[in-house]
């Protein structure tokens, strides 16, 4: 494949759906280890109610008030989950279920209420995003990336999710410590003064920055399958949570590689004349790379590494 | 109503308390749902000394000591370390929570738990420096463990574990030391190390604190008890306060006359 179709067709959708994973990935190695790995599927799906009401409200097909709606429903969810958690005196992972189910089928019923088959809004699109379509379409090469006219022409997707991912990884680094002690031992943390309840916060507001930019460019599958899959083969590669880290970006980045590649061209190797779903495919590999992990993983577990 | 009673308790209490006591707790009450779990309870901790935090299961004993270090919100209640705010103080304090609250499969070194311990040092972004490092291994050392600095924490015994969490607490070099059952669960030769390393900390005028199930050993470990069912039942040295009348009002018909027989009692 020569430069003049890689960089319109597959640059840009190859960069949304990495940095969407890496954003996902991230913030997933510490819900993941504080067994509130769900939440980034709680958020996922609550986001769609989020969006239509945006739609209602604006009447417009908008990015940023479809993101404020979505951050706004997950909002929402987070505050919900807690309630009922806490009022219920349920665990957590049944207060998520419980939260996004009915916010997720609120949405399709809103969904089906209002007439935005339309503009575009409907379940299918909301699963599986279209990457396929985030092209750069002024691009005529590599030489296309110093061009400055051709750049203004980049999805805007593209722009979000990158600054999505750079506030993720500043996140990250700078407060490693507050995250890594209030997972680890969240007693010890509060009595050494870390502030426990605003570092949980911060992670599931993170978390909920990074699925609802990521939602809007690739989709529910890849964000509910970055969340967790990436983190999870990371932590049987690993007994350091450094590594953990690196491992889960490069999971993440190669199920967003692969899974793009395969999509577009697995079905024509093996005769099908029709791509496949990228996100289906991306959220399919990293399904079998922790699968890969689970069996050959070094580090399965604590105490055969 | 049981809130306001407490809370009164707590404002008039809360105008006599030792300056000079590292711990000083006045009319704590903390309540986990419609029962309180600990009921309006002063204690006054000895500067300098080791004392044992005794009472049956389910009397508030990790409570208070949560409670006493902010970790659980007590309903009402005042908290003074050294005669100052909790808040104020915190650099001061070392904690040792029971091993079992965490999950020892987490991805991390033993060394990476010691450091740990230098949080309020290291701050958000300082590098960890040789000194630090330096700083942990010498903590690993005075508990036996530096072998183990680089082992994952889930390849540990329970007996090491509980050394880890006690070499973090070193490295916090505080002045005043909680241990939740530091000796639950661990190897004979594992409570001996913690014991003796206790024993150095206090030797250097430092305070021990320590919430400790086993009666029988309270005679050799510590020189203050605090007993506790919910309320406080009684606080003092040894001699004054292990008492038979005192451990039958804490626990009850549960401790047979056997049990007592064994354990030495002040008699009285």
């Amino acid at each position: 494949m020569t430069g003049a179709e890689f960089v319109p067709l597959s640059l840009t959708p190859l960069l949304i759906g990495t940095f969407a994973a890496i954003a996902c990935a991230l913030p997933g190695n510490f819900l993941l280890l504080r067994r509130q790995a769900l939440i980034g599927d709680a958020i996922s799906h609550v986001v769609l109610p989020g969006i239509v009401v945006a739609f209602l409200v604006t009447g417009v097909v908008s990015a940023w008030p479809m993101m404020l709606g979505a951050a706004a429903a997950s909002m929402l969810a987070v505050g919900l989950i807690e309630a009922i958690r806490r009022l219920g005196k349920i665990e957590t992972g049944a207060a998520m279920g419980v939260t996004f189910t009915a916010m997720f089928a609120a949405g399709v019923l809103l969904l089906e209420q209002t007439d935005t088959s339309s503009v575009h809004l409907d379940v299918e699109h909301a699963l599986y995003g279209n990457l396929e379509s985030l092209i750069w379409l002024n691009a005529t090469g590599w030489h296309s990336l110093l061009d400055i006219s051709a750049l203004n022409d980049l999805p805007p997707e593209l722009g979000r999710i990158w600054l999505t991912l750079i506030a993720v990884v500043v996140f990250t680094r700078v407060f490693w410590r507050p995250l890594k002690i209030s997972t680890f031992d969240p007693g010890f943390a509060e009595a050494i003064g870390v502030p426990t309840r605003l570092t949980g916060l911060a992670l599931v507001v993170v978390a909920a920055i990074a699925a609802v930019a990521a939602f809007d460019a690739v989709g529910s599958i890849i964000v509910i399958a970055m969340f967790i899959c990436p983190p999870a083969a990371a932590r049987m590669m690993t007994n350091r949570l450094e590594k953990q880290i690196l491992w889960s970006v490069v999971f993440a980045s190669t199920s967003a590689i692969v899974g793009y590649v395969l999509a577009g061209y697995g079905p024509l190797w093996v005769g099908s004349e029709h791509a496949v779903s990228a996100a289906g495919m991306i959220a399919t590999i990293s399904g079998l790379i922790l699968a890969l992990a689970a069996m050959f993983g070094p580090c399965r577990s604590a105490q055969s590494g | 109503m049981l809130l306001s009673l407490a809370t009164q308790e707590g404002i008039i209490a809360a105008e006599h308390i030792p300056a000079d006591s590292p711990l000083a707790l006045r009319g704590m009450t903390v309540s986990y749902g419609e029962k309180p779990a600990v009921f309006s309870v002063d204690m006054t901790i000895q500067e300098g000394a080791m004392t044992a935090i005794i009472g049956p299961n389910g009397a508030g004993k990790s409570t208070l000591l949560k409670a006493a270090l902010g970790v659980v919100k007590p309903l009402a209640g005042h908290v003074t370390v050294f005669g100052q705010s909790l808040k104020s103080q915190r650099h001061r304090i070392a904690y040792v929570p029971q091993r079992a609250s965490v999950d020892w499969d987490f991805p991390t070194r033993v060394l990476d738990v010691v450091l740990m311990g230098l949080y309020r040092e290291l701050g958000l972004l300082r590098r960890v420096r040789r000194a630090h490092v330096e700083k942990a291994m010498s903590s690993l050392d005075r508990v036996g463990m530096t072998d183990f600095a680089d082992r994952q924490i889930g390849q540990l015994s329970g007996g090491q574990q509980q050394r880890v969490f006690l070499a973090r607490a070193l490295a916090q070099s505080a002045d005043l030391y909680l241990l939740d059952e530091p000796f639950a669960g661990v190897d004979a030769a594992t409570e001996k190390a913690i014991i003796s390393v206790l024993k150095s900390i206090k030797d250097e005028g430092k305070t021990v604190v320590s919430v400790h199930h086993d009666l029988a050993t309270v005679r050799d470990y510590f020189d203050h008890v605090f007993l506790i069912n919910t309320r406080k039942v009684a606080e003092g040295t040894v001699g004054e306060a292990f008492t038979e009348v005192n451990l039958h009002k804490a626990y009850g018909g549960r401790l047979a006359t056997a049990q007592m027989d064994q354990l030495n009692l002040a008699a009285i």
